[in-house]
């Protein structure tokens, strides 16, 4: 009963937080919204007693939408409407209207057919956290590598473009020098 | 039993409720009157003796007072930024195991009222979601010091969250379970047993990412008085000001427990002291350390907190993952 309630909560919690990303003009709340659907996104996981993929939503999402923040507090005033110009186009709400479509069918398979199962169930024996690091180092080693080594690549090259005039301090240089380099 | 459980966890709730509300309207009067010692000053006087009422007092102004919302302000995000705090300090309770089992009447209390097996990770990334009230308040209030208190918070939430997370992975590798429980019967064996004397170095970079994350000095860039006027929380008063204040105090009740548990042996018995007494002497102790830290050092400024999280503790974290790995290989 509990898990039914708090199932049909959580869906239409995240889809009002979603609607609010989407349709809104005002930054704040569409980031806002699309935080707490993030998080609440988490609620299923637990339904399903996917502790650690609930945890990892959570800890994952929570930082990535901190630095989206950090970026809309740098690009545009937040508390004002942000002015769009998207007239609609018939051929994005047949698009996304049939992309959903899909979506919800392929995850009604295992509903309609016997025929899909998992392909590695849960067993009681180990614990959901153990069970996920089982097939991350096993089956999908190489994925997970390459993922790394790709991630490393990204992290690499951030840090050489951010870092090129990082060994001089802007905070510590008198106001005269800054301007130099302004008129420069 | 089902309805046994719900009217079990019910009252766990309440109780937790209750009793970190109080517990962190009281460390408000001890960290002034501690602050107060160590200043030569003495503190509350006047309200009740020893201005032990003084907390009583704060609690009615701040209930009776205005709830002020500033014309600018984003209303909806500013009205619900600080309920955001405080909920989450309290949602981040909901995995700690406070207290060794004890039977009322036969009946046997587990005072957990989640036992999930990522208790852990589940402590700190519900605590980590706590700084979006900050973050929020500060973007939503329509006030330039606010939003430098929203930016700094942006930042010293990137800059400790992995320092937080590398070094409690050390200590998680060697128990080898994400359980509060298990950290804390890991350690049973007594004092020699602790973590801490093992994770010596992952002990003090928790606790140094523990001041980042509860925003207490020497890391509260984001009140910083002298700098941004009040930051994130210059538009707020009455409640909505206090209760950014009980989510920070409740936070520092579960930094403690959660340092307690996971480094100096938890809800174990010390010697003759039984486990329950000597958890609860463990947090004051850092409650007081969070005080006394406040009395000792002055603020850092942002740029010397990234630098520190990220070229300092950050490595440190990293070498001694790898060194705990390479022992425990080997060992």
């Amino acid at each position: 009963m509990f898990e039914v309630v708090a199932f049909y909560l959580f869906a239409a919690l995240t889809i009002v937080m979603f609607v609010i990303t989407v349709m809104s003009k005002n930054a704040l709340y569409a980031m806002s919204s699309l935080a707490a659907g993030m998080i609440f996104i988490s609620a299923f996981f637990f339904l399903l007693d996917a502790d650690f993929l609930g945890v990892v939503q959570i800890i994952v999402y929570s930082g990535a939408v901190m630095a989206l923040y950090a970026f809309a507090m740098m690009f545009m005033d937040t508390t004002k409407e942000v002015k769009e110009n998207n007239p609609p186009k018939r051929i994005v709400f047949f698009l996304s209207g049939m992309i959903a479509l899909l979506l919800v069918l392929i995850l009604l398979t295992p509903i309609i057919s016997d025929k899909v199962k998992a392909l590695y169930p849960m067993s009681d024996e180990i614990g959901n956290t153990e069970a996920v690091g089982i097939v991350l180092f096993t089956k999908y080693l190489v994925p997970f590598e390459v993922a790394a080594i790709m991630l490393l690549v990204a992290m690499i090259a951030g840090i050489i473009l951010a870092s090129k005039r990082m060994d001089e301090s802007i905070t510590l240089k008198i106001d005269q020098e800054i301007e130099q380099k302004g008129a420069e | 039993m089902e309805t046994a459980f719900i009217i079990e966890t019910i009252v766990k709730i309440l109780v937790v409720l209750g009793l970190f509300s109080a517990l962190a309207g009281f460390a408000t009067y001890v960290e002034r009157k501690v602050l107060a010692f160590m200043q030569r000053r003495l503190g509350p006087m006047h309200v009740g003796p020893y201005g032990i009422l003084q907390v009583l007092a704060d609690g009615i102004k701040l209930f009776t007072k205005e709830d002020f919302i500033p014309q600018g302000a984003v209303r909806p995000i500013f009205m619900i930024a600080p309920v955001i705090t405080a909920a989450t300090a309290f949602i981040a309770m909901a995995a700690i195991p406070m207290f060794p089992e004890f039977t009322i009447g036969g009946y046997t209390v587990r005072p957990i009222i989640s036992d999930m097996n990522v208790g852990l990770l589940f402590v700190l990334g519900v605590m980590g979601i706590g700084l979006y009230g900050p973050l929020l308040a500060g973007m939503a209030s329509g006030n330039k010091w606010s939003l430098l208190g929203a930016a700094r918070t942006a930042i010293q939430f990137l800059s400790y969250e992995v320092v937080t997370g590398l070094s409690v992975l050390a200590p998680v590798m060697i128990v080898g379970s994400l359980s509060l429980i298990d950290f804390n019967n890991y350690q049973a064996g007594g004092v020699g047993e602790w973590l801490v004397w093992k994770q010596p170095i992952a002990f003090i970079l928790f606790l140094i990412a523990g001041f980042a994350e509860t925003n207490r000095t020497p890391f509260d860039l984001l009140e910083h008085e002298a700098e941004v006027i009040s930051g994130y929380a210059t538009e707020y008063s009455g409640m909505r000001w206090g209760l950014f204040f009980i989510g920070e105090y409740a936070n520092m009740f579960t930094i403690g427990f959660l340092a307690s548990l996971i480094f100096l042996g938890g809800f174990n018995d010390l010697w003759f002291i039984p486990g329950a007494i000597a958890i609860l002497l463990k947090v004051f102790f850092f409650i007081f350390l969070f005080i006394w830290a406040r009395a000792s050092w002055p603020h850092v400024r942002p740029d010397q907190l990234m630098w520190l999280c990220w070229k300092v503790l950050m490595p440190i974290a990293v070498v001694n993952v790898v060194i705990t790995g390479i022992v425990m290989m080997f060992f």
